[in-house]
């Protein structure tokens, strides 16, 4: 949408401009999938003990049933594997959210969105006596639909449309409700209580492949309509009005996007708990290469959320041998982040 | 000169003179905390009166103002009354720090719940019961005065943070907002992150406290709470007169000859500190401090949240809601009706200041 637009008027100047861009994105792209490997192997290689990498290589090409082999293949692989999903579907589903609020502290976590799941999940286990996560994952999905739509509705509520504020504490009011929620819920239930605080706080430690193999469809889905929205968010990022005169359908532009949200966060949610800040910082990250294109954007979002939680995951084991969830790793990382946001002068919108 | 003096800086209102002072003669500032006081006195028999052997309220207001026999004073004022009293001193110190965040914010919104000041306590205590709790350290004395005093350092810390992180040449009431969820976000994942390290038993009791509890508060805990009141209260009522020119916007209250920023400081840490103090005495019991500053706006009528009228009713808020919570569910901590209550309420508060309607 924009390449076009600036390319004509100055066809030599503009058109080098262009290719500068695009040369950056690809350079960007590959730069991150190399990193999205190097930071894979460290996350089976290093914790609580380091294997080493040559070890770590003959566990996934050729196991012979060794210590290493079993450390790699059934413990730190399917970690790795729900770490880059997660990591995918956060940073997607933060870029998504920021492109329609055009907010650029949005995020499923400060929105209340993984709080809307997480309070549906739990609601399942405890009170609906719900089993494994292919059961509980349909809650995850529509207490982040319901989540997400009351915060946008209250953040544009008097007709203005959201600012960052109004947002922010939409989502910190519905957080707070659902917070009181669960509370009333876990407390009354000692059982309850011990699943719900290591899985309140986000981990990817102890899942399984059959975990990811049950969000991996979710995400697939989730990524395709994210992807379909991308031209629409282009569009809308113009405003409303200019992006009904340029021939979109602003509505189901929105009802795409927020489809592809709730697929994306409720299977995060449902897989690794709620997990803020994620979907807040790598958005910026990305525009910072790509510009403001969000054809290019989600993509790179995804890549860069995968590199970003995995990370975290390896130093947070690094640091305290797996007493460091990685949630907490990012939110002690990811709110300083925040707070050097709303400082900005005038917190634009986007 | 006098005639102006006479007519009264408002309309319509009578002045009250004593000497060289004077006031506007508003009933409702005067009336607000006296039946608010005489409704808590009430509220507060009938949860002292409550229990495994019912006390009748009559009986109890006879026993708690010296006229009980050896049984009812066993039962009152050893077992009973420090849950209720811990209610009032809590809610009322929540209540007076909501109001001041309010009338210093110019904000509605602000409460120490969402400013983080609330969470920054629970880091402090939490670490020390955690922490403390698996080397066996925190016992006797150090559990009593303790806990209290990490809370109260956590707040203080959290309140400087806020303070220097939302300065910008100046403070501005939203910034303050948003830097203050973002302070919370960490400090409760902090304190969430202490808690995983603790072993399950230490993490459900102080999960209970994170969501407000006047459960087994004893004596001790009254204490330092009571201490901290009767030092924070009367220097922060103090400070007031300079909370009615911070109103006005801050050039204003330059004009006026206030100094905007150290007056500001100072009244925000005393409100840090009494929410810390009230924190560590029963878990950060929220949306008090959100809540009673504008219902007690709303019963005054007032420009501002008046600080007697919160204290007054946010005690009434806290012991009504344990009362509440102890009918209908006896399980629950009473921090959970509280927010279940309170966050629908700033939701209202939210949307009517998104609307337009002066808030």
């Amino acid at each position: 949408m924009a390449t076009p637009l600036a390319a004509r008027p100055s066809a030599g100047h503009g058109r080098s401009r262009g290719g500068r861009l695009r040369a950056r994105r690809i350079t960007g792209l590959a730069g991150l999938l190399g990193l999205l490997v190097v930071v894979s192997a460290l996350s089976l290689a290093y914790g609580a003990h380091a294997v080493p990498l040559d070890a770590v290589w003959r566990a996934l090409t050729d196991p012979a049933g060794g210590e290493h082999d079993i450390i790699v293949r059934s413990l730190r692989g399917p970690r790795t594997v729900v770490g880059i999903l997660a990591g995918i579907a956060l940073g997607v589903g933060g870029a998504l959210m920021q492109g329609h609020t055009r907010n650029p502290i949005a995020d499923p976590g400060l929105l209340g969105v993984n709080q809307g799941a997480a309070f549906a999940i739990v609601l399942a286990v405890v009170v609906f006596g719900v089993q494994g996560i292919h059961g509980f994952i349909w809650f995850g999905f529509a207490g982040a639909l319901v989540a997400a739509v009351v915060v946008f509705l209250l953040g544009a509520v008097g007709g203005r449309g959201s600012t960052p504020v109004t947002l922010a504490l939409a989502g910190a009011a519905v957080s707070a409700l659902l917070y009181g929620l669960i509370s009333a819920i876990v407390l009354g239930n000692q059982q309850g209580m011990e699943t719900y605080r290591f899985w309140h706080v986000g981990s990817i430690a102890g899942r399984d492949f059959a975990v990811a193999g049950q969000i991996a469809p979710f995400l697939v889905v989730g990524l395709l309509l994210a992807l379909a929205n991308t031209p629409g968010l282009n569009a809308l990022a113009l405003g409303e009005d200019v992006a009904t005169a340029l021939g979109r359908d602003v509505r189901r532009t929105r009802i795409l996007g927020i489809l592809a949200i709730t697929l994306l966060v409720g299977a995060a949610v449902s897989a690794c708990g709620p997990i803020a800040f994620v979907g807040l910082i790598v958005p910026h990250l990305a525009r910072a290469v790509t510009g403001p294109d969000y054809r290019w954007l989600v993509p790179f979002a995804g890549l860069i959320g995968a590199i970003l939680l995995l990370a975290a995951d390896v130093l947070a084991r690094l640091v305290s041998a797996d007493r460091l969830e990685v949630g907490i790793m990012l939110a002690i990382v990811g709110a300083p982040v925040f707070i050097v946001l709303v400082r900005r002068k005038g917190l634009a919108r986007l | 000169m006098r005639t102006v003096r006479d007519s009264g800086p408002v309309p319509g209102r009578r002045v009250l003179k004593l000497g060289p002072l004077a006031w506007t003669f508003r009933p409702r500032i005067v009336l607000v905390p006296v039946v608010g006081a005489v409704l808590l006195v009430l509220v507060a028999a009938v949860n002292i009166g409550k229990g495994s052997s019912h006390i009748e309220v009559l009986d109890v207001l006879r026993t708690l103002f010296g006229g009980g026999d050896r049984r009812e004073n066993g039962i009152i004022f050893d077992l009973r009354l420090p849950r209720t009293l811990a209610g009032v001193l809590v809610g009322a110190a929540f209540g007076l720090a909501g109001a001041i965040f309010q009338t210093v914010t110019r904000n509605p919104l602000a409460s120490p719940d969402i400013l983080g000041i609330t969470w920054g306590a629970g880091v402090g205590a939490v670490a020390l019961i955690v922490l403390g709790g698996t080397r066996g350290q925190v016992s006797g004395v150090v559990a009593e005065l303790g806990v209290p005093l990490a809370a109260l350092a956590g707040g203080i810390v959290a309140g400087l943070l806020l303070y220097a992180l939302s300065w910008r040449r100046g403070i501005d009431g939203y910034r303050l907002v948003l830097v203050g969820i973002g302070l919370s976000a960490v400090s409760y994942n902090v304190v969430y992150w202490l808690l995983t390290v603790g072993d399950v038993d230490d993490a459900t009791r102080a999960t209970t406290w994170l969501v407000g509890n006047l459960n087994g508060v004893g004596w001790e805990s009254i204490g330092p709470v009571a201490l901290a009141l009767a030092l924070l209260v009367p220097a922060t009522l103090m400070c007031a007169h300079t909370m009615g020119g911070l109103q006005f916007g801050d050039d204003t209250a330059r004009g006026l000859g206030i100094r905007v920023d150290a007056a500001r400081a100072t009244l925000l840490l005393l409100a840090a500190a009494l929410v810390a103090v009230a924190t560590a005495a029963a878990g950060p019991i929220t949306f008090v401090a959100l809540a009673t500053p504008q219902i007690a706006l709303r019963l005054a009528r007032t420009p501002q949240p008046p600080l007697a009228g919160s204290m007054v009713l946010g005690a009434l808020l806290v012991v009504g809601a344990d009362l509440a919570v102890r009918t209908f569910a006896p399980n629950l901590p009473v921090g959970v009706l509280t927010s279940v209550l309170g966050a629908p309420y700033l939701i209202y508060l939210f949307v009517r200041s998104r609307k337009g309607v002066r808030a």
